[in-house]
């Protein structure tokens, strides 16, 4: 699979991330490249092998429905770009 | 002797036994950090008088007074916490990491934070959005990474021991590079809870320090099942200090044949087979084994890891924290959309960029099986072929980097050839298991090599064991580079 | 030509734990802003989730109630998309393991029995809130991470009155339950709906739109009606329906194409790697069905059987489960279940209404005993069935006895004859030329003079012992 423009164009969007021309040439050939080295993962047969999601193995880990102290609204907001009346504050939602 | 030559384990000793006060080597630090970091650039934050401070107050605890430098992707109560990126700029987390609860438990003083490559992404330090780290053994060169910030200060004496985090060899290979001793414990053996993700499913924390012994003490502190991290393992941490032991004889050691052939530099594999030849002259019986997916373990590292990432690195948008770009001054000047895009594309370096569009491509529709899935799939052969080598032998031994340290600059035109260097770290994150680095010896340029030691899920002590036969009969890790001289 | 719709409904629960789904946080609702949140709900760097396992329970819990098949293996999964609502920027989701399926809920609406098919149940975390103004949004992350339930239906429903009696059904079952509040004002039950139209008999689907904003169970009938109605509209004057997403406006009862340019979803889910799977052994699924409480619908051809109540009594009363306990509770003292069964589906249910009484606290209000006391004083004629309902208002209101607000109000029937007789007596001296058509053997006139003698005792003479005292005096017969 060859990578085009218009796909790292899509995918950037989605990402939510601005790249300029330059960047996005460079980034359309380097991905390209990367990606034709991941195509060696086809020369393998994985059509019975299960997916390793959890290396350890576990599961089933609770916690119980138990309350633990919030952090008061000053701490909450204590790292906020921009804040009003006790909430976060963002750009319009255009 | 001046207190910043000795190990951490000597100066908990010291102060245990009353001989030395907590804030006396809490300045001897400050002062050589203040002296010589210039050079070096491990730290990017440091407040001597905040650690002055708490090392007067500091009264308990099995590692009373011992300082440690912090990977800057450690949550730290109220200190900068940045990751080397400049999206997290200012960011002050309003809580503690998991491993930093222990640490002050056990009244360790922490130091300050250390350089890193921008959120672990790179192993050479260079990455990061404030300015690369230089290797203490020569400084024109990189202290690998991404913990290089962590390596560098120990190499260099700016602390007894670094804590780190290592995703694809983030601790052992800057260890290797760095000429000191590197750990990444079992998947799930220390609690994630507070360090910043990369990849979930492959980061673990641990230590960096001078010798095998000081590695037992750290890692005997911070690991063990938190309540906060489901992914860590509810089993008994053994006192591996208490339990180290230096004998071999009878040790099964596996030498898997594909991790020495192309691309090693000369000195490094001369360096490897030596220490191995130190082994079996220790008793240990030497045994060729086969890791047969090992090369594609790169390939799988590189979707599953930048997937995982792209994920994680979604939160970092400009809403609650960090860095925001927007048109204006106000928030009203610009829309929410345009904030997010302009926010993450000038907060994110090249690499953390290249890695997210990489990941989301891997994720995004049309592609998940082809990449992601296939990636997790050819990750449980990876599993397979370690299962398999650990059903004959205790421990597998490799380089731990193709290469010595490398010249600053050198590597990051080339993404993929930086990637490819990962090769021999990556398999023990795919697979979860512990593995070790400890320095072996000198390439002809005098750079340090690092001896990688894997072994089986949960069983550190084996590797610890064994590191700690082989350095108490070489001198490798005594050795400093010419500024940690004195 | 007429035309069929086709509607599926997505509903949110939030499920009543009392701490949110991943971390410990409270779930109070109406807390100030940003005052319920932690490192973990806020999504900082470095946070990790873990599983409340009161979620899970109830979450199972609910399934099994509608009839769902539950996995034996579950995990869960990230939906990526950037919103200021959510922190991360992905949600903690179920996508191709859900934790149960193939579920199915009966419901009854304009007299037609119909079974709605459950496609799926899932687990996963609420988003924060916004508030937009007009310098920019405000995000409150209190509600962030609390626990919810997704059930979404197969587009079995075909109109807006099915659509109501789906929620109903499913509220009372999850009131049953005790797992939600499910108060949709609150948010604690949310409802979208997809809806299409078809013509009548055709079997593949039209082009459907999305309609959300719907605030109250009213809200979805009104929106509903209002959106089958437009598309019809639509499609009679020859247009076609455009795939979007519509919100319902209360106000001006319409709903309106939200219009953003909504790009193609690419939630790029995969496997949450922070939490490890689940298993679920059929032990405990079992287990849990043993325990779930016996359901409306089974209680309701209970009280048929038992009680024998008619279908409509049934429902009413088996639709609340404190209802129906309370209904219980009180046959048991005194076992007269039709009798108990329209005074409680009378007065008592006006008296909730009107006063936005809980139920469950309608013991508090009229204690069972009193209302089994009032019914056995009208049953031993120490009061009539008139002045019963003034007794129980005073009850409900006041909370005392029948027998002392009876004694207090002087509402005693009189059936002592030596105290009728002087009331009789004077009617009589009243009313000679009704007396006369009485003993003609007029009716009619009887029961005028017993209504005379009812009148002046304000309704408290006993009127069986009145007539037969009239009788004997004017008949001299019994």
């Amino acid at each position: 699979m060859s990578i085009t423009k218009d796909k790292i164009i899509y995918v950037a969007k989605l990402a939510r991330i601005r790249l300029d021309e330059k960047n996005l040439d460079h980034f359309t050939s380097q991905l390209d490249k990367i990606l034709s080295y991941m195509e060696k993962l086809n020369q393998l047969n994985t059509d019975d092998t299960a997916q390793t999601s959890h290396v350890m193995g576990l599961s089933n880990v609770f916690r119980p429905d138990e309350n633990t102290a919030s952090l008061s609204n000053e701490e909450a907001l204590s790292n906020a770009p921009e804040q009003e009346n006790g909430h976060f504050k963002v750009p319009k939602i255009i | 002797m001046e207190l910043t030559q000795y190990s951490a384990y000597e100066l908990s000793t010291m102060v245990g036994k009353g001989d030395i006060y907590p804030v006396d080597i809490a300045a001897a630090y400050l002062k050589r950090i203040a002296a010589l970091d210039k050079n070096i650039h491990a730290f990017v934050h440091c407040d001597p008088e905040a650690v002055l401070k708490k090392a007067e107050k500091i009264k308990t605890g099995r590692l009373r007074g011992v300082p440690i430098a912090i990977k800057d992707n450690f949550c730290v109560k109220g200190q900068p916490t940045t990751c080397g990126s400049k999206i997290l700029k200012d960011f002050r987390p309003p809580y503690n990491a998991t491993v930093i609860e222990k640490l002050e438990q056990e009244g360790a003083i922490i130091l300050g934070k250390v350089n890193m490559d921008e959120f672990a992404f790179g192993s050479s330090c260079e990455t990061s959005a404030y300015g690369p780290t230089h290797n203490p053994w020569d400084i024109t060169r990189a202290p690998g990474g991404s913990s290089g910030g962590s390596a560098a200060a120990v190499a260099a004496r700016f602390a007894p021991w670094a804590l780190g985090s290592d995703t694809g060899g983030s601790i052992r290979q800057p260890a290797s590079l760095c000429g000191v001793v590197g750990l990444k414990p079992t998947y799930g053996r220390v609690s994630r809870y507070g360090l910043i993700a990369f990849a979930s499913s492959l980061d673990q924390i641990g230590p960096l320090t001078l010798d095998v012994r000081d590695a037992a003490l750290l890692s005997s502190v911070i690991s063990g099942y938190d309540p906060k991290d489901s992914t860590s393992v509810n089993i008994p941490v053994p006192d591996y200090l208490q339990l180290l032991g230096e004998n071999v004889k009878g040790l099964k050691i596996g030498i898997p044949k594909e991790y020495f052939i192309t691309g090693i530099e000369d000195g490094v594999k001369n360096a490897v087979m030596q220490a191995i030849e130190v082994f079996r002259k220790l008793g240990a019986q030497i045994e060729e084994i086969n890791l047969p997916h090992t090369e594609y373990a790169v390939a799988t590292y590189y979707i599953v890891a930048p997937s995982e990432a792209s994920s994680n690195l979604a939160r970092f948008d400009g809403v609650q924290y960090g860095l925001r770009v927007t048109k204006g001054e106000k928030v009203s000047d610009s829309g929410l959309i345009d904030m997010y895009m302009k926010t993450r594309g000038e907060g994110f370096g090249q690499e953390a960029l290249r890695r997210i569009i990489l990941g989301t491509y891997s994720l995004s529709s049309g592609y998940y099986d082809a990449y992601y899935l296939k990636a997790l799939k050819v990750r449980t052969k990876i599993g397979e072929d370690f299962k398999k080598a650990f059903a004959r032998v205790d421990c597998i031994m490799t380089p731990t980097s193709p290469t010595g340290a490398f010249k600053l600059g050198e590597r990051t035109d080339d993404p993929l050839a930086m990637y490819l260097s990962d090769i021999f770290t990556i398999s023990a994150n795919l697979a979860g298991i512990p593995a070790l680095s400890i320095p072996c010896g000198f390439t002809p340029e005098n750079l340090p090599v690092g001896l990688q030691i894997l072994g089986k899920p949960f069983d550190e002590q084996t590797l610890f064991n064994a590191a700690h036969a082989y350095q108490q009969s070489t001198n490798w890790h005594r050795r400093k580079p010419a500024m940690a001289q004195k | 030509m007429t035309y069929e719709p086709v509607i599926g409904l997505e509903v949110h629960v939030q499920m009543d734990t009392r701490s949110k789904a991943f971390c410990g946080c409270g779930t109070v609702f109406g807390m100030p802003a940003n005052t319920q949140v932690c490192p973990v709900c806020m999504g900082l760097p470095g946070v990790l989730p873990v599983l409340n396992e009161k979620f899970l329970e109830y979450a199972i819990r609910t399934a099994l109630a509608l009839n769902c098949t539950v996995a034996n293996y579950l995990k869960f999964d990230r939906k990526h998309y950037f919103y200021p609502d959510l922190p991360k920027n992905y949600q903690i989701s179920q996508y191709d393991q859900p934790l149960a399926g193939h579920g199915r809920l009966n419901i009854e609406a304009d007299a037609i029995k119909k079974t709605i098919r459950i496609l799926r149940v899932h687990m996963e975390e609420d988003a924060g809130k916004l508030i937009h103004t007009a310098g920019g949004s405000l995000v409150d992350f209190n509600r962030c991470g609390m626990p919810l339930l997704e059930i979404v239906s197969e587009p079995d429903i075909n109109s807006a009155a099915e659509a109501y009696a789906y929620l109903s059904q499913l509220k009372n079952i999850l009131e049953y339950l005790e797992v939600s509040d499910c108060d949709m004002e609150k948010g604690s039950l949310r409802c979208d709906a997809n809806i299409s139209l078809r013509p009548a008999g055709q079997t593949a689907l039209g082009i459907k739109t999305e309609v959300k904003n719907m605030n109250s169970f009213k809200g979805v009938r009104d929106a509903l009606n209002y959106e089958i109605g437009r598309q019809e509209q639509v499609l009679r004057d020859g247009g076609a329906i455009t795939q979007e997403t519509r919100l319902w406006n209360e106000e001006q009862q319409k709903t309106f194409s939200m219009r953003s340019k909504e790009e193609a979803h690419d939630y790029r889910y995969f496997p949450e790697p922070d939490l490890v799977p689940f298993t679920i052994s059929d032990e405990t699924i079992a287990a849990a069905k043993q325990a779930l409480p016996e359901l409306p619908a089974v209680k309701k051809t209970r009280f048929m059987a038992e009680y024998k109540l008619s279908e409509y009594d049934a429902s009413v009363i088996s639709a609340d489960k404190y209802l129906a306990l309370y209904f219980e509770n009180t046959v048991k003292q005194y076992h007269m279940p039709k009798i108990i069964c329209n005074w409680l589906m009378g007065d008592v249910m006006n008296f909730i209404n009107t006063n936005q009484v809980n139920i469950k606290k309608l013991d508090e209000v009229l204690p069972v005993k009193n209302l089994v006391a009032m019914v056995q004083l009208i049953d031993n004629n120490t009061i009539s069935g008139k002045i019963a309902k003034e007794v129980l208002a005073a009850m409900l209101t006041g909370g005392k006895d029948a027998a002392t607000i009876i004694k207090e109000k002087n509402l005693g029937q009189i059936s002592d004859s030596e105290a009728l007789e002087a009331i009789i007596d004077e009617v009589i001296r009243e009313q000679q030329k009704v007396v006369e058509e009485v003993k003609t053997g007029k009716d009619k006139a009887l029961m005028f003079l017993v209504g005379q003698v009812m009148q002046k005792t304000r309704g408290k003479a006993n009127p069986q012992i009145v007539n037969t005292l009239i009788k004997k005096k004017l008949l001299g017969n019994a």
